[in-house]
């Protein structure tokens, strides 16, 4: 795999996959994947639909174990540790703030959707929670419109706000590890534009997994990105060699030009 | 362009006779409730008064009031209540939320349909054998209502396990995805979104509980008793065996008074639901995705 031998000893490695497989029932989506995620970077996940990009966000944070069927091969490690062995799950997820494509508006007023992860860690201060929660709305882009009706049922608000609803409340968790999948499908763009700043900024302080439909959004954000195609990892660089390199796979360079997918 | 042809017609009217035609079945549906309303009111009306609802009864019933058999309807359904909604809601949670789909979860809910259909004659039976003769309870408040409890279960626990599944999956994965643990999740999104469900197999369990007779007969009603119950451990009255025992167990019983104790009882269950269909409601306008 091309991007290996670029890494740099500098930074450390977030996620560590090892020949991944991921299968439902007997069916394999995802064969053999090796790659790493660095810390403080965003890794982006390209590639058409049905590729395994998001049942491989599902492994990282242990969705498999709800999901009927689903099982995997493979060595993981998440900050150092196997995650097949860690038994505190509720630990292990409460450190990964995961964003679906579509949004889950938890029917609870908008101030209790992003407080909630806090009061699961214990958070009872007023103030605190209020501090957390104006926050977290605020890097999500959403303060603004919601700041006068906290106390409104997040699942009322419209299908963008709810998206970004979803994000505050990932970011609530203060995760170490944000997988975003496919973000900004309900997203209108100059939202989107905003949250890709705040993205940018949060990249400080957290590691980033962005898979997105959008090459262009990977492009943008992504300092390393994967192909996916139909289960198999094609390649893992730097984003700009993904547009750029001459030395890139055949299926890399028509997908991201466009050509098929 | 927009002429309409014969296969337009055609459809159009297919469409009008078949809404005709539920609409003829919607109301032979409410016809029956409207004559049993309508005969119990004209016929039972005349009897009600201050003195019938709040008087010993005489005369086996044939004179004075209905007070101890209305006083014991509202004991055991109470009773029943206790018993029968916190084991049924727990058991619901469980198979709902925790269970495994495995033979194990298949078996309980097979043994669940099996309770529903059980005749609440042969509910009575195992009442007299269980709570009255095994536990000790004698014929009692408490026998009966155990015995209603246990009849009324399944109810209790298909109406809130289809509650519970009613809330999207998605919001429980959102809360896992938190690290929030299945209790965590169940208290705070899942059950806060699934009461006015729950309300809802109440109100049938408390309809049915009134109104069943067989399972109290031999458990802890008795036909007439002009005391009121003390005690969880006293026999007592009940609506539904009164309206038996007047209606057919006493000669010279004045016409008006078996209309009027069945007016009474359905008086009772529809101000229960009532009560809890306005509960709901308000409960529902706070809260929806």
């Amino acid at each position: 795999m091309v991007g290996q031998e670029l890494q740099s000893p500098a930074t450390e490695a977030m996620v560590e996959v090892r020949d991944l497989t991921i299968r439902y029932g007997t069916e394999a989506v995802l064969r053999n994947v090796s790659l790493e995620v660095r810390e403080h970077e965003i890794f982006g996940i390209i590639g058409p639909a049905g590729s395994g990009k998001t049942s491989f966000l599902r492994v990282l944070n242990r969705m498999d174990q709800m999901t009927t069927g689903m099982s995997w091969d493979g060595d993981v490690t998440f900050a150092g540790r196997d995650i097949r062995k860690v038994r505190n799950l509720y630990g292990l997820r409460s450190r990964v703030g995961v964003v679906f494509p579509l949004p889950v508006g938890l029917p609870l007023t908008v101030y209790n959707n992003v407080a909630l992860s806090p009061r699961l860690r214990g958070i009872r201060n007023r103030q605190q929670l209020d501090e957390i929660v104006e926050r977290c709305l605020r890097r999500a882009a959403l303060w603004d419109e919601v700041k006068d009706r906290l106390d409104s049922l997040g699942s009322l608000l419209s299908g963008g706000q709810q998206q970004r609803l979803t994000i505050a409340r990932a970011l609530s968790q203060e995760p170490d590890l944000l997988l975003l999948d496919e973000f900004s499908i309900a997203v209108d763009p100059v939202t989107t534009m905003r949250i890709e700043d705040v993205l940018k900024e949060l990249k400080k302080e957290i590691t980033i997994v962005l898979v997105t439909n959008l090459v262009q959004q990977a492009r943008r954000l992504a300092d390393r990105t994967a192909f996916f195609l139909t289960g198999d990892c094609i390649e893992v660089r730097p984003t700009e060699e993904m547009f750029e390199a001459p030395d890139r796979d055949q299926r890399t360079r028509e997908y991201v030009e466009g050509r098929f997918g | 362009m927009f002429e309409s042809t014969s296969l337009n017609e055609r459809n159009r009217k297919k469409q009008s006779l078949v809404k005709i035609f539920f609409l003829m079945m919607t109301v032979l549906l409410i016809l029956p409730v409207m004559i049993i309303l309508g005969v119990l009111i004209y016929k039972g009306g005349p009897v009600l008064s201050f003195e019938f609802l709040f008087e010993m009864p005489t005369k086996n019933g044939a004179a004075g009031g209905i007070l101890p058999a209305l006083v014991g309807t509202v004991w055991l359904v109470t009773v029943a209540l206790i018993a029968s909604v916190p084991l049924g809601v727990a058991a619901a949670l469980y198979l709902s939320e925790y269970a495994p789909d495995n033979w194990f979860t298949r078996a309980i809910n097979l043994a669940i349909i099996n309770l529903a259909g059980v005749p609440s004659i042969v509910h009575a039976l195992f009442g007299v054998g269980a709570f009255v003769l095994f536990f000790e309870f004698g014929t009692s408040i408490l026998a009966a209502s155990l015995t209603l409890a246990v009849m009324t279960l399944p109810v209790v626990i298909v109406a809130t396990r289809e509650s519970l599944q009613a809330v999207p999956q998605s919001f429980r994965e959102a809360c896992w995805n938190m690290g929030a643990t299945r209790w965590q999740t169940i208290r705070r999104v899942v059950l806060p979104n699934s009461v006015s469900g729950i309300l809802t197999g109440v109100i049938l369990e408390v309809s049915r509980t009134a109104g069943e007779t067989a399972p109290i007969m031999f458990t802890g009603a008795a036909a007439i008793l002009p005391f009121l119950p003390e005690s969880v451990y006293d026999q007592t009255m009940a609506m539904s065996l009164h309206l038996f025992v007047v209606s057919t167990q006493v000669p010279n019983m004045p016409e008006g008074i078996p209309y009027g104790v069945a007016l009474v009882l359905i008086g009772m269950v529809l101000t229960m639901n009532a009560v809890s269909i306005g509960f709901r409601t308000w409960l529902r306008g706070r809260k929806k995705w």
